[in-house]
């Protein structure tokens, strides 16, 4: 029996988030009394991938099929069910995004298992299975038992607190994994793909500084993204900002777009309206700067600067350089 | 073209949200309900291809009959049938076998729903839905247009966007930009009422998970203000106090 691991890669090397669901899932196999194992898709190197024992795989699976190095949640679900499988794994743990939800979901309807997705802890074992879930945006937390044979977790980011300074230093041992690839899985023709590559990506960041209408318009950024640049934050916004073209749409954070869950938000000029705070109420300190005292984003906040974005975005920044 | 479109039924974005009976279940108090917002998209981007194309829009919801009043909003703004599942649905995996069992014994072009719900945040019923149909599902789709049996779908993926053509039929999750949510008109809301709402009652399916009780997160301590005139301090405070830099 192991634990069963899916990683997303991106460029070459394992995603932040995969890393936090390897130590995830690393932990309950130590208490199950299994193997933890990683099943990597696509285009990676080995000596990448041995990292994942370091936070603390055993194996790690790798189909490295050509056609699997685009991203593609129907065939690497198929890979996914051939893998549990194959290892006879029961437990299945998958990081929280647009992908992961997709693989969870069609492996699950294969392999006949309970799924449970936005896994906010690890799971209590003791006869029965209980994970908890964050639900309503946020707002609560649900919690259930898994009662099927095969259980897949798909977790939120910080599930689980990883400690860089403590990781192993083992190594994991990469094997090939021989995947039957099914033509069912290829039917869609990908025609252009716009991957803004360099920039880093707002589910994964530490830290956003995110702009709201109160940043005024779009000749006007530079000082939010000299902040971010500073800190090596993430930029993000406001649903108007987008909407206005201001910034692109995938910068959209809240309700309708998405969710983050950073170390550090930084809000500038956002009023801190409850389908934004649906966005970022994952976050573990938030900082608000805004011209109105009023403004509701200070009720959320852990850290409060009311006065002009454009005096104190500098002013924030210099500071921050100066750290290094 | 037949167009199935899946609703949701949720509190409000803006509801408070508490627990009664021991944090079992929903305090539904002064909450009120609404279609799901990433659903409303899929209906409106639905109803415009039945424009387009002709054909028919069914909309389906599984649970309860609190969400006729939604179910008819739907039909309001322009779905031609309704069929609700009637069930208290206990999970994703639960839900997806009713929809899966309703698209077999109807055959659809296309099976649009919201990218996720906003009470459970899953974001897995479509893809659940589309393995059980043995078709593609892809989510979440900003854009979408038909031509013949292909659709060719913009979608977001991390960090940036995507296109692709894929033959129908598929099951789709929705998100703006896609279409604008629709406003009921005067003659939407007569006629709805006299469109057909088919009940049914559920499939039986395997018990996966079993809900056990509800909380609230910790209450948030108070915002701790930083003068203007010393702004540059946040950074001290964040690595020191804080210790999230
Ligand atoms: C169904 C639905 C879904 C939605 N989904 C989302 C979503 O996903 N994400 C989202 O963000 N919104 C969403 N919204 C919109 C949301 O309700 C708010 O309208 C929006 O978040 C407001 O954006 P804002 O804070 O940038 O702008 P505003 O509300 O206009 O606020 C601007 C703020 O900037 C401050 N300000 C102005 N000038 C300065 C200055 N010089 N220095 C400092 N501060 C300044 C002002 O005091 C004000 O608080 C949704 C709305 C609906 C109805
Ligand atoms: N009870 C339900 N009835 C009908 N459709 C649903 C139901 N639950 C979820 N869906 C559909 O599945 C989508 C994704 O839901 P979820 O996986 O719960 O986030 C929703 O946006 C709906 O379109």
């Amino acid at each position: 029996m192991s634990v069963l691991i899916f990683v997303e890669i991106d460029n070459g090397t394992i995603k932040k988030t995969s890393l936090e669901a390897i130590a995830y899932g690393a932990k309950i196999a130590e208490k199950t009394g299994g193997n933890a194992t990683v099943l990597a898709l696509g285009a990676a190197d080995a000596t990448e991938l041995e990292k994942a024992g370091f936070y603390g795989a055993n194996r790690v699976l790798h189909a490295s099929d050509a056609k699997l190095a685009h991203e593609n949640s129907l065939a690497y679900a198929d890979v996914l069910a051939q893998a549990a499988a194959k290892e006879d794994s029961k437990i299945i743990i998958l990081a929280k995004s647009g992908l992961g939800d997709a693989v969870a979901a069609r492996a699950a309807a294969k392999l006949k298992a309970g799924i449970v997705s936005g896994v906010t802890e690890l799971p209590e074992i003791n006869g029965a299975f209980t994970v908890t879930r964050s639900i309503y945006t946020g707002k609560a937390f649900a919690t259930a038992e898994i009662k099927s044979d095969v259980k897949i977790l798909v977790i939120k980011k910080n599930a689980i607190e990883v400690d860089e300074s403590q990781l192993s230093t083992s190594t994991a041992i990469v094997e090939a994994f021989a995947a039957a690839l099914r033509d069912s899985d290829f039917t869609a023709t990908v025609g252009q793909v716009e991957k803004a590559s360099s920039e880093l990506s707002l589910t994964e960041a530490d830290i956003i500084v995110s702009g709201g209408r109160g940043m005024k318009g779009p000749e006007h950024w530079q000082p939010l993204l000299d902040l971010a640049s500073a800190l090596g934050a993430a930029t993000g916004c406001s649903k108007p900002v987008s909407d206005l073209d201001w910034r692109p749409h995938h910068e959209h954070i809240g309700q309708t777009g998405i969710k983050v869950a950073p170390n550090i938000y930084i809000a500038c000029g956002i009023s801190g309206a409850i389908q934004h705070l649906a966005g970022v109420n994952g976050s573990k300190c938030i900082v608000v700067i805004n011209k109105d005292p009023e403004a509701p984003f200070f009720k959320a906040a852990d850290y409060g600067i009311v006065g002009d974005v454009f005096e104190i975005l500098p002013k924030l920044t210099q500071a921050a350089k100066n750290l290094k | 073209m037949k167009i199935l479109v899946c609703i949701t039924n949720v509190p409000d974005t803006t509801a408070k949200i508490s627990f009664t009976d021991n944090d079992t279940k929903l305090n539904k108090n002064g909450i009120q309900y609404i279609i799901g917002p990433y659903d409303d998209y899929a209906l409106a981007r639905g109803v415009e291809l039945k424009e387009q194309f002709g054909g028919a829009v069914t909309v389906l919801h599984v649970g309860g009959a609190e969400a006729d009043p939604q179910i008819r909003k739907a039909l309001a703004i322009g779905a031609d049938d309704a069929i609700r599942v009637n069930c208290d649905p206990l999970d994703s995996y639960f839900v997806a076998s009713q929809i899966a069992h309703i698209a077999r014994e109807n055959s659809y072009d296309l099976i649009l729903m919201g990218r996720e719900s906003i009470d459970f945040n899953s974001g897995v019923v479509h893809g659940l839905v589309g393995e059980m149909l043995g078709i593609p599902s892809y989510s979440p789709v900003m854009k979408l247009d038909i031509e013949g049996s292909t659709a060719t779908i913009a979608r977001e993926i991390d960090g940036g966007k995507e296109t692709l053509s894929a033959p129908l039929p598929l099951v789709l999750g929705c998100q703006e930009p896609i279409s604008e949510w629709k406003i009921p008109n005067m003659r939407g809301i007569m006629t709805a009422r006299t469109k057909p709402l088919l009940v049914v009652e559920p499939v039986s399916v395997d018990d996966m998970t079993v809900p056990e009780k509800y909380s609230l997160p910790a209450p948030k301590g108070a915002c701790k203000m930083i003068p203007a005139s010393e702004a540059e301090t946040l950074i001290k405070l964040l690595q020191t106090e804080a210790k999230v830099l």
